[in-house]
């Protein structure tokens, strides 16, 4: 097999308040020998909230960024739930309307740039399974996680809405019954754990506008893993994570019972499993005790 | 082999059973059946109750997908059980299937539930044209085909309330009207012989209630049976209070154009900021603990740490040719 080779989309919070994700993206690319290009271009996506302000600004933004990836002829991977919906959503948009692509090439005309469609979009954790491959990774595990019982926390973004998502991975996933993270679970060596908020909303999106709403759904997807005897979470969604390692004084008060945690972001799972140190992996970040390692 | 023969599968039912009127609590019951590749999930709710228990209930009636009585649950999958076939849900789920009503703490009898709720908030959309009629036209009052392609899928609605009870939105906040009752806010709003749009617009952006209250999961657009996509028209309307200029200047709006604010100046997101946008300088300030706790496992970058895209004019460039927006 060729070396892989992405056109790495960061997205925001890499670069501020998740610097483990960025770390352990790279520790682990460097591990598995995948080359990743840094889009140092590109913008925010917009996180789902930009495009109720302005759709169209939107749209333009994220062809931008897709349009660099186009320019490197590389896929685009994102290590961001809702970088992957904004973009991959993005992209089915233009890919299915002449006129609208039309007019968002107009404006990147506008910087020199254009939006071809010729760039696919993957997240990381399916740039991993499906085109490295599960079992070449399970030849790679020398620390296997084979003590610990994994909650698998997949996100929205990554699992829905399915039409979009079914499109997009090279393997669909069911948004009802998704398997990739507790496999990834397996093939490093751990047991995962099944509970009912695996593939719930964490309430990120609603944080501050609706913070009870938000709470309490971070509280359940916790609750949910503790009850199941989960020794640690895992996501590969940044967003999550953040919600599930730092808000859960508000989740214990949501809910009414005390929830904490550890909650590893995909890649410092895969990290560890293949040897990496914590620190190469960024567990010193965590707000929630990691103290598993 | 013949591709249309008929294959059976045994599978075992877990079955929500409830009598409001005699029971405190749910209970489920266990049903063995051997179940073939042409039945749908009503079949199943059918042979319960001819052949195991004729006082299991649910609802049901046309059994062509177009009444939404039968909206249900198969293993938590929002399910119109005359539409979708048993097979493909064990091949989903396995042979042991859940099967469960739409909403378990409404339910009134088995899988009857008290829709109530749902009705009251799909009539806080007004579902209905509201507009001054001439008793004596003279001619049709015509909606051209462009303004009629506005209101793409949103007519299909047959308030099955599957995107309803799958909402997590709903069942955590009694006051949020849930993806139908905005779907339905987006059909009449839209609809150009309509005198009622800022009306139900002001309704859509009120806190707690409204459209801002979204957690953005896309449950909604995955439960639909008719395929209309819920959370696309929420964030038609999210548009349209913006583009009316109706739009109530709080938190949620804020956080909303905070974003393109923060893009302008750094093409990345700055965190920090678009909370203190968001919230304002006071309301902020309950955000200090959990930020200085991150700020010691430096996850908080300071203001003069801030990065930047690369080519930072570019997107400012498109921001101020591209934006739609005002706010």
């Amino acid at each position: 097999m060729s070396k892989l080779k992405y056109a790495l989309f960061t997205g925001c919070t890499a670069k501020e308040s998740t610097p483990e994700q960025m770390m352990s993206t790279l520790a682990v690319a460097d591990k598995l020998g995948i080359e990743l290009v840094e889009l140092t271009e590109a913008s925010c996506c917009g996180a789902s909230h930009l495009q109720d302000y302005d759709d169209f600004l939107s749209l333009v933004l994220n062809a931008r960024n897709i349009a660099y990836a186009e320019k490197h002829g590389l896929t685009m991977v994102t290590i961001c739930n809702t970088c992957q919906l904004n973009t991959a959503m993005t992209k089915h948009r233009l890919d299915n309307n002449a006129e609208l692509k039309a007019r968002v090439n107009e404006k990147l005309g506008e910087v020199g740039l254009e939006y071809k469609g010729t760039s696919q979009i993957t997240h990381f954790l399916y740039a991993i399974i499906d085109d490295f491959g599960l079992d070449k990774i399970k030849e790679m595990v020398v620390k296997p996680l084979s003590q610990f019982n994994i909650a698998p926390f997949y996100g929205c973004h990554n699992i829905r809405p399915s039409e979009l998502q079914n499109e997009t991975h090279k393997t669909p996933e069911s948004s009802y019954r998704p398997t990739s993270l507790d496999d990834l679970i397996i093939a490093c060596g751990g047991t995962n754990v099944d509970y009912e908020e695996k593939n719930k909303c964490c309430g990120f999106h609603a944080e501050l506008q609706s913070p009870k709403t938000a709470a309490t759904l971070t509280g359940n997807a916790l609750a949910g893993a503790m009850d199941q005897n989960a020794d640690w979470m895992v996501t590969p969604c940044p967003l999550c994570h953040l919600k599930l390692d730092t808000q859960y004084h508000h989740a214990s008060v949501a809910i009414g019972r005390d929830v904490k945690m550890p909650v590893l972001h995909m890649q410092q799972m895969v990290g560890l499993a293949l040897g990496c140190t914590p620190a190469e992996l960024g567990l010193q970040h965590h707000v929630s005790n990691v103290d598993f390692v | 082999m013949n591709n249309n023969s008929i294959t059976t599968k045994d599978v075992t039912f877990k079955v929500f059973r409830f009598n409001s009127e005699t029971d405190y609590l749910p209970t489920y019951k266990e049903y063995k059946m051997e179940v073939t590749s042409e039945e749908v999930v009503l079949d199943i709710l059918n042979r319960i109750k001819w052949d195991f228990d004729g006082s299991f209930s649910y609802r049901r009636s046309c059994r062509h997908g177009i009444c939404g009585a039968c909206a249900m649950k198969v293993n938590g999958k929002a399910t119109l059980a005359c539409k979708v076939n048993m097979h493909e849900m064990v091949e989903l789920f396995g042979n042991e299937i859940t099967l469960e009503p739409s909403s378990i703490k409404r339910s009134v009898k088995d899988f009857i539930i008290d829709k109530s709720d749902f009705w009251e908030k799909h009539a806080q959309a007004k579902p209905y044209l509201e507009a001054e009629i001439d008793e004596t036209p003279t001619m049709e009052n015509l909606v051209s085909i462009e303004d009629n392609d506005k209101i793409e899928d949103a007519d299909l609605c047959i308030q099955c309330g599957a995107c309803h009870y799958s909402c997590p939105a709903v069942e955590i906040n009694e006051q949020f009207m849930g993806p139908a009752a905005f779907v339905a806010a987006y059909r009449f709003g839209i609809d150009t012989r309509d005198d009622a749009q800022g009306e139900r617009l002001d309704t859509v952006d009120t806190p707690a209630q409204g459209v801002w209250d979204c957690v953005k999961c896309y449950e909604c657009a995955d439960a639909c049976p008719k395929e209309i996509n819920p959370i696309d028209k929420i964030t038609k309307l999210h548009n349209m209070v913006f583009e009316s200029g109706k739009v109530r200047k709080n938190v949620a709006s804020r956080h909303a154009v905070g974003f393109a604010h923060s893009i302008k100046k750094h093409g990345l997101l700055d965190e920090g900021e678009l909370v203190r946008y968001s919230e304002g300088n006071i309301g902020v300030l309950k955000h200090v603990p959990v930020a200085l706790q991150m700020f010691k496992k430096g996850k908080i970058v300071l203001p003069w740490n801030m990065p930047k895209s690369d080519n930072l004019d570019e997107i400012q460039k498109l921001i101020k040719s591209s934006s739609t927006t005002k706010f």
